[in-house]
């Protein structure tokens, strides 16, 4: 029988200092933090993180993970900007592929497609082309012949995504409004791990299969992790606990996140950290976020 | 006959609803407040064709009010998502209008970094979409605070949304569908209809002069013959906006003191 059931920290051993991690989700929401607090408390070093960035690039920023961040943005959506990103970005910590966030989604595409690269105007005449490394374009090749940006594939060794509901064989269903790119960081990567707020032994029926992103032979590991989102959204579960992004947000020094982390990183177990934040209860009130 | 006071906010919430007049069944988009009630209010008044979204990824059949929405539900008509949203606005049917930290005189604009790339003083959000959008269909600024560090003398220190500079075109033609519109400040409205597309001053917001517009811009302005005034809201546009689009009057937070929009004293 078909068991892909690991615990978040059986899903980071797996990952290697020096990969390229695609991390799902956008902004504030659908983020697997339950494995982005794992990969903080883990050894691993020199990660090129590829993401629509939220708080998961800031508390990687923050912990010293990241050696190169491929990204178009990083906001805390109803909060706009990310100040441990901000403080990183700023001392020059990391190196920045910065790309317009559709190119992202096309690199990634190109990758799930294994082609070297697909073809857009998007970062032609802007500073994408002169900062992000090694762009090149390309000619058409039929009468036009307009010059076009080749944007290469971006290939992950492991994507993290978190889900609502999975099976132990690696199905998937997203219930909130927007599945974002979560089916293309699976497409592009080696291997991809999945955390859900519910593991279910059945979990499609003829109504939910197109909520479901990709097919499980994508998946390498499922990890159940009740509010494992938390502190980003995982609508219709939970919103964006922006009183907890607050504090976050506050503790973008060096002081502070020693403190943050202590208090919500540093813990014996996933049980703590729903303590620490106040409860499954108190998360299940927050709201789905209004923009 | 006496005239209504309005505030700055709702004089650049009329002018800048005016973007998406001639645009047809397009999306507008409109990121941060003011552009989003004037795209709104462009969808109330004069293009009742616009296509919108709540905020975030269903598309809506009248504009959804601004901050806490009470009682009031959308009518959803469409999905939106992301992944939809590229698909639309590399197809061109798209009119955004958004809020840079700098603009220049190409319409070149940033939401990516102040001072050195690799060690900025400021790093903000980073280019999001704006290389796309603005090489893929029409788009629109709001400047809330015209000086001279917002519509900088220089390139904008990062390039993030495309202009009118042949120096960075590829191959140095025109890329087929840059279409940059409207620039609405606190000061003015501009355009790029002066010659090979400088910006130009359209209108001057009521006691503002020409010259108080150009000491405030780092860059030459186009300065037609004739400049209006930009136009006073009407009875009908301020109802919408003060009891439809913004009930809890998010708008007098956009303006230091919520000044009134006609500043002749």
């Amino acid at each position: 029988m078909l068991d892909k059931r690991m615990t978040p920290s059986e899903i980071v051993s797996r990952l290697h200092d020096g990969m390229t991690i695609g991390i799902g989700g956008w902004g504030a929401r659908r983020k697997p933090m339950a494995l982005v607090r794992e990969i903080v408390r883990s050894a691993l070093r020199d990660l090129t993180v590829v993401a629509y960035g939220g708080p998961d690039v800031g508390m990687l920023c923050a912990a010293g993970k990241v050696r190169k961040l491929v990204f178009g943005f990083v906001s805390l959506d109803l909060i706009a900007l990310d100040p441990h990103f901000r403080v990183a970005r700023q001392a020059g910590a990391f190196e920045t592929w910065e790309i317009d966030e559709g190119m992202l989604h096309w690199g990634l595409r190109a990758a799930a497609m294994r082609l070297p690269f697909l073809p857009t105007r998007a970062g032609l005449a802007s500073d994408v082309v002169r900062f992000a490394s090694g762009l090149r374009t390309v000619c058409s090749p039929y009468d036009d012949g307009e010059e076009l940006l080749a944007m290469p594939a971006i290939k992950l060794d492991a994507a993290l995504l978190h889900v609502t509901e999975a099976d132990p064989r690696g199905n998937t269903v997203i219930l909130s409004p927007d599945p974002f790119f979560d089916e293309l960081f699976a497409r592009a990567a080696d291997a991809t791990y999945i955390t859900c707020d519910t593991l279910v032994e059945n979990l499609c029926s003829t109504e939910r299969v197109r909520y479901s992103p990709f097919e499980r032979s994508l998946v390498t590991g499922v990890a159940e992790v009740l509010c494992g989102a938390h502190p980003t959204a995982s609508v219709p579960g939970y919103g964006i606990d922006v009183d907890h992004l607050n504090a976050y947000s506050a503790a973008a020094t060096p002081t502070g996140w020693r403190e943050y982390r202590e208090r919500y990183v540093d813990l014996p177990d996933h049980a703590s950290y729903l303590d620490a934040v106040g409860g499954v209860g108190r998360i299940r009130t927050i709201s789905a976020p209004v923009f | 006959m006496t005239a209504i006071a309005y505030s700055l906010a709702e004089l650049c919430i009329c002018a800048a609803a005016e973007a998406w007049h001639t645009d047809g069944e397009v999306l507008a988009t409109g990121i941060t407040l003011i552009p989003r009630l004037a795209a709104g209010l462009a969808r109330l008044t004069i293009n009742s064709s616009l296509m919108m979204t709540d905020g975030e990824c269903y598309l809506v059949r009248e504009p959804v009010p601004v901050g806490p929405r009470g009682s009031f539900v959308p009518v959803i008509e469409g999905w939106m998502p992301y992944s939809r949203t590229f698909d639309l606005l590399w197809g061109g049917r798209r009119h955004a209008m958004v809020l840079p930290t700098q603009l220049d005189r190409f319409g070149q604009s940033n939401l990516s970094t102040i001072g050195d790339y690799a060690k900025p003083q400021v790093a903000l959000l980073g280019v999001r979409g704006l290389p796309g959008n603005s090489i893929h269909h029409a788009n629109s600024f709001f400047i809330p605070n015209h000086s001279p560090r917002t519509l900088v003398a220089r390139e904008v220190d990062m390039v993030s949304g495309i202009g009118y500079n042949p120096a960075r075109w590829p191959g140095g033609s025109q890329p087929p569908w840059l279409d940059l519109r409207l620039v609405v400040t606190n000061l003015a409205v501009l355009d790029f209809a002066g010659p090979k597309n400088q910006i130009r001053v359209r209108s001057v917001h009521p006691g503002v002069s020409f010259e108080n517009v150009q000491d405030n811009t780092g860059f030459p302005l186009f300065r037609p013959r004739h400049i209006d005034t930009t136009v006073a809201p009407s009875a009908e546009q301020l109802r919408i906006i003060r009891d439809v689009l913004d009930p809890q009057g998010q708008r007098e937070t956009v303006f230091k003191g919520n000044p009134p929009g006609d500043r002749r004293a």
